[in-house]
């Protein structure tokens, strides 16, 4: 009876190993399959012709640029809120305070929201204060996006600080703000990870960027120009009546894909390797 | 609770015959504490601490576990600053400055003092920038001098030998017994008078314990030492003076040989010979 127990409990484990693998395999074969006979190098550096919602000349290097530009203003918006954030609830305030615990509520919270949600609001606040979908809207709504998950990852690596480390450094003479720059550098691995999934999370995301961020076939120059993004540029063609187009999406999502693959690759790599000096 | 209250001494008169006793061992204080108390909370840490530690010798703290000697040896560097609900009354004084006057710079008290706590903790840097963080700190940064300092520190702890082709590799890739070593250069870089050690010893192997335990014998012509230690033999081999507390009070303070052979008091006696530890 026992034996039996285990060989279920066993199979289970397995079919549920094999059917994540398989899921993943499945998205990929779909996104291959469709995607990878548009996919040319006029897909990537090309800016989209005159016909090319019919089927014809072009590219989208505008999402592909676009996406870039909205995810790198919104690490750094992320990054100037989050660090000092995690650094004042870890390490100034005392180990159980209401207020740590507050902010940490706080950003659970905005953590499940889902992106619509920002999105909308976004989209709220921006036609109250009487402004066009922009780049500057999408960098600030996608930074509210990954802001908590920064610094959530960031919390979590914080609290793994020894407090040894800032006693340290302390006896040595530093202040506290030198201490928080040693424990930065105790926190790099950590900090290198938390950005490059937030990138991957919120280069993907399409609901945040649909009504702020706008679309267009120009690589935008300015804050207040609107910008075309990569989950969009595969909505917008994926909704065309011509195979042709359709494909395309299917060309855009392969490559949002490898840019995701790439990113969590260079995480693994750069964690690694920031990890050497860390204690 | 009842077996400790029986052994807790509550004979004021013979605290005052013990202290005068004490004063004529130690004429030039490096460090005075007087009346101090520490509390957490409710909690009464450090009662009426009175203790002179004399300059240039190795002087050990023991006590049973929770008897307030850590707490007392970091309050001679001011740890306690950032611990929130903790409050002290009285005074220590360095050097005849009372370290808890409102006009002391914290960070000259701790550049006074190097700490070596129990655990070796290298900073997340590599060897060479974890005995340059302390000179760095405080404004030194001719790399020429800096690189001597590194060279002369290291050999003094007896490093250097070891380490002297990678000193640009993490420190974290020592062995534990050599991260302390390079904790304690690494200290000694901020030319501090003082050396503080908190059980420095208990998270190394006994060959690591004995190197840390010569170089503090040698060290003690240049450096006040004071140690915590809970191994009553490391304090008989490398202490000249011994201070035990007892449920944060300080009971008894003399030489080693006084401690060890002519205790006092029934509970250093009882202390000293195992009865309860």
């Amino acid at each position: 009876m026992k034996l039996l127990e285990e060989k279920i409990f066993k199979s289970l484990m397995l079919f549920s190993a094999f059917a994540i693998i398989s899921i993943l395999g499945f998205i990929l074969f779909t996104i291959v399959s469709k995607g990878f006979a548009s996919l040319s190098w006029d897909m990537v550096s090309k800016l989209p012709g005159g016909g090319f919602y019919l089927g014809k000349e072009g590219g989208i290097l505008n999402a592909i640029l676009g996406s870039f530009y909205i995810v790198i203003g919104a690490v750094l918006l992320a990054l100037v809120l989050s660090i000092p954030v995690t650094m004042y609830i870890n390490f100034y305030l005392p180990k159980r305070s209401f207020f740590a615990d507050t902010v940490r509520f706080s950003f659970d919270i905005l953590f499940g929201i889902p992106s619509i949600v920002y999105g909308a609001f976004g989209f709220a606040v921006m036609i109250y204060f009487g402004l066009k979908a922009s780049l500057f809207g999408g960098i600030v709504v996608v930074g509210m996006l990954i802001t908590p998950i920064i610094m959530r990852s960031l919390d979590e690596v914080a609290r793994l600080v020894p407090k040894e480390l800032s006693e340290a450094s302390l006896s040595l003479g530093a202040t506290k703000y030198e201490v928080i720059k040693v424990i930065i550098r105790q926190l790099l691995p950590g900090i290198t990870t938390a950005v490059l999934l937030a990138i991957g999370r919120g280069i993907g995301d399409a609901a945040t960027v649909l009504f702020t961020a706008g679309y267009t076939d120009n690589i935008p120059t300015s804050l207040s120009h609107p910008v075309a993004t990569l989950p969009l540029a595969i909505f917008f063609q994926l909704g065309s009546p011509s195979e042709e187009v359709q494909n395309r999406a299917y060309a855009a999502a392969l490559i949002l894909t490898i840019i995701i693959l790439v990113l969590s690759l260079s995480a693994r790599y750069f964690s690694r390797k920031l990890s050497k000096n860390k204690i | 609770m009842q077996s400790t209250n029986s052994l807790q001494i509550e004979n004021k008169d013979e605290n005052i015959i013990a202290d005068s006793a004490l004063d004529s061992y130690v004429v030039n204080p490096h460090i005075r504490v007087a009346n101090l108390n520490l509390k957490i909370g409710d909690n009464h840490i450090l009662k009426d601490i009175n203790l002179n530690i004399p300059p240039k010798k190795i002087t050990c703290i023991i006590g049973p576990s929770g008897c307030g000697k850590t707490t007392l040896l970091r309050s001679f560097n001011r740890m306690h600053d950032d611990s929130p609900n903790v409050k002290i009354t009285g005074k220590i004084f360095v050097d005849d400055e009372n370290i808890y006057d409102e006009n002391i710079q914290v960070i000259a008290i701790r550049k006074k003092m190097g700490l070596l706590a129990q655990r070796p903790c290298p900073l997340p840097m590599s060897i060479y920038d974890n005995v340059i963080y302390g000179p760095k700190l405080h404004g030194a940064w001719q790399r020429r001098k800096l690189y001597e300092n590194t060279k002369h520190y290291l050999t003094e702890v007896g490093l250097w030998e070891e380490v002297k082709d990678r000193l640009k590799t993490p420190a974290n890739q020592l062995s534990i017994g050599q991260q302390q070593r390079l904790c304690l250069a690494r200290g000694l870089a901020v030319e501090p008078e003082i050396i503080l050690g908190d059980e420095a010893t208990s998270a190394l192997d006994p060959i690591s314990t004995k190197k840390i335990e010569e170089l503090f014998v040698t060290l003690k012509k240049d450096y006040t030492i004071i140690l915590v230690t809970h191994t009553l033999r490391q304090a008989k081999r490398i202490a000249d003076y011994i201070a035990f507390m007892y449920l944060g009070k300080l009971i008894e303070f003399g030489t080693t040989e006084q401690i060890f052979n002519h205790p006092q008091k029934q509970l250093t006696k009882d202390y000293i010979s195992g009865y309860f530890s």
